[in-house]
């Protein structure tokens, strides 16, 4: 509560410039709010929030890292269970992002809440700044506790820390973008599984979380290369390695358009009211 | 002094094709209690979602305080509390924190003394750390109420804020509108108790199938609920009501049968006695009588009905 004193234009300088020109007025205090009260419905379920990715990131590590990867050895010289990191902290950041972000918009539609939101002076900027937000900086999290996690497992060193960090964010924002898209678009629950069960799921699977584009059949590198999230991987992968199957700016070219597509979009809903206002 | 809302040509029709809302202006002054008064999906959720924001009308326009709401939304929006009829409340938060994040969304910077004081009127105070998901129907409905006063709004919203909720409750509600009228607020409140609107409101607005059917001071309404109905059932019926009776206003009913004497009990001056002596004099017979006080009900299932 004492932090939102810091968090924005102080009310009585944003309403009497707002009277007059409603330009260049931020509501600060409902930004805070409803990203507060996004991260506490996160941090009041810290142990599914954090356990479950954790959990599933270790297994995976048995699993690939352990059991199959002392057959498979080394690609391009690192350890397999290390090149796998980066693929797995990507698997849970799309999953994580997509997931609270839809999630956190989707309830509010579907218990009535969402009055209060679109009755409030926040504009779509705000409100999207909010919940967008919220759901990347759980990312983030999750994202970190389980590079932490592999620590305990296998030698790792992050040769562009600074990279690494800028393409979780990206990758984290955008894909929060993305799940807010979906939780918006969705009228069920089951609506809200299925993009990213049946899209996002298969894409990161194929997306080289696992293997290099190389490793592939020739004839389906081609079929690869057509996949958004091989580019958000291998560029993720550099900053840990400096070896990706496309050049890192590549990488960021899609980390950019993925967010202006995603930006776009939400811009267009929030224009038309799509399924958010009668 | 020009109105604090000023609702001009709103209409709205949904996606399926339903019109909600036929063309309604209306003007609302600072500081009176408004009721709007009318059946179930007559519109009055519509219109106040139209104003606040949560529905985008199909035509027309709407100002608060001489401000566009879709131009200026944010001023606008920072002015108006909404109370809904739903009650749709975040579960598993704390009275206390829901009503801060209520505060904070609306554009103002944390205030506990606001907020205990609010609690405090609406009795919600020892439940401040309950979640909201532990509480009763009734203090699910003062949380709504706590969080569409946070931000001290100038204009309120009560969307048939009695529905449902116990005697206690709706005496709490209608003392707390009150106090928020004597602090200059503006309270607009749907209902279709109609001894809500006769209790609470300066005006009342009748909503029928999308359209503002009636705007009246209730005082006048009042005097038209002053008026009684005499009717008389007659033995033998009437072909016209005899000259030797044109004093009174009279009229025949039922083929006839019955004869009808409206009056005002007001200005009641021995006129229906008077009736009474005349008939006996003339020799008509009457079998029964009985009287009726007109009510606010009786004036709108009149118009209701006029209109179906």
């Amino acid at each position: 509560m004492h932090d939102a004193q810091h968090a924005g234009t102080p009310p009585q300088e944003a309403e009497t410039s707002a009277v007059h020109f409603n330009v260049g007025a931020f509501n600060g205090y409902g930004v805070w709010a409803l990203y507060k009260m996004q991260m506490a419905r996160f941090f009041r379920t810290l142990g599914e929030g954090l356990a479950t990715p954790v959990l599933t990131t270790s297994l995976y590590f048995v699993v690939f890292g352990g059991a199959l990867g002392s057959r498979i050895a080394e690609v391009e010289g690192i350890p397999y269970g290390t090149f796998i990191v980066p693929g797995l902290i990507m698997l849970s950041v799309f999953t994580q992002s997509i997931f609270n972000a839809s999630f956190g918009i989707y309830f509010p539609k579907f218990t009535g809440t969402i009055y209060e939101i679109l009755s409030a002076p926040m504009s779509y900027v705000e409100i999207v700044l909010a919940y967008v937000g919220a759901a990347a900086t759980k990312s983030v999290i999750t994202g970190t506790v389980i590079l932490a996690t592999a620590f305990c497992f296998v030698p790792l060193h992050i040769e562009h820390p600074l990279w690494m960090l800028a393409f979780l964010l990206l990758i984290s924002f955008a894909f929060s973008l993305f799940g807010f898209i979906i939780g918006i678009w969705a009228q069920s629950f089951e609506q809200l599984n299925f993009v990213p069960m049946l899209i996002v799921t298969p894409m990161t699977f194929l997306g080289g979380a696992f293997y290099t584009v190389d490793m592939l059949p020739q004839a389906w590198r081609p079929v690869a290369l057509a996949n958004p999230v091989v580019y958000l991987i291998s560029g993720y992968r550099w900053s840990f390695f400096s070896i990706g199957d496309v050049p890192v700016a590549w990488s960021l070219a899609a980390v950019v358009a993925f967010s202006a597509v995603c930006l776009a979009i939400t811009a267009w809903i929030f224009k038309t009211g799509y399924r958010l206002k009668a | 002094m020009p109105p604090v809302l000023s609702i001009r040509d709103v209409s709205k029709t949904y996606k399926g094709g339903f019109q909600a809302l036929k063309s309604v202006s209306l003007d609302i002054q600072k500081g009176e209690i408004f009721a709007l008064l009318g059946p179930n999906g007559a519109g009055k959720t519509t219109l106040i979602s139209a104003i606040c924001g949560i529905v985008e009308p199909s035509t027309g326009t709407i100002t608060a305080a001489g401000l566009d709401t879709r131009k200026h939304y944010r001023t606008v929006r920072a002015m108006i509390g909404l109370v809904p009829q739903e009650l749709t409340t975040d579960a598993f938060e704390t009275v206390w924190d829901i009503t801060c994040f209520s505060r904070g969304l609306f554009g103002h910077a944390a205030n506990p003394q606001r907020i205990e004081e609010i609690l405090k009127d609406l009795s919600l105070w020892d439940k401040r750390d309950a979640k909201i998901l532990t509480l009763s129907g009734g203090m699910k409905r003062r949380v709504m109420i706590a969080k569409a006063l946070a931000h001290e709004p100038e204009i309120l919203f009560l969307d048939e804020p009695t529905a449902g909720v116990d005697v206690e409750l709706r005496r709490d509600m209608w003392a707390l509108v009150r106090k928020m009228r004597d602090r200059g607020a503006t309270i607009i409140l749907t209902t279709h108790y109609i001894d809500e609107a006769e209790e609470m409101a300066d005006r009342i607005g009748v909503v029928l199938k999308g359209e503002l059917i009636l705007v009246e001071d209730k005082a006048k309404l009042i005097k038209k609920l002053g008026q009684k109905r005499l009717k008389l059932q007659l033995q033998n019926s009437l072909a016209a009501v005899p000259d030797a009776l044109s004093g009174w206003p009279l009229t025949l009913k039922s083929g006839g049968r019955e004869l009808e004497y409206v009056f005002d009990v007001h200005a009641e001056n021995g006129g229906a006695r008077d009736l009474l002596a005349k008939l006996d004099s003339l020799g008509i017979v009457f079998t029964d009588l009985s009287t009726e006080t007109s009510s606010l009900e009786d004036i709108f299932v009149d118009l209701v009905e006029s209109r179906a």
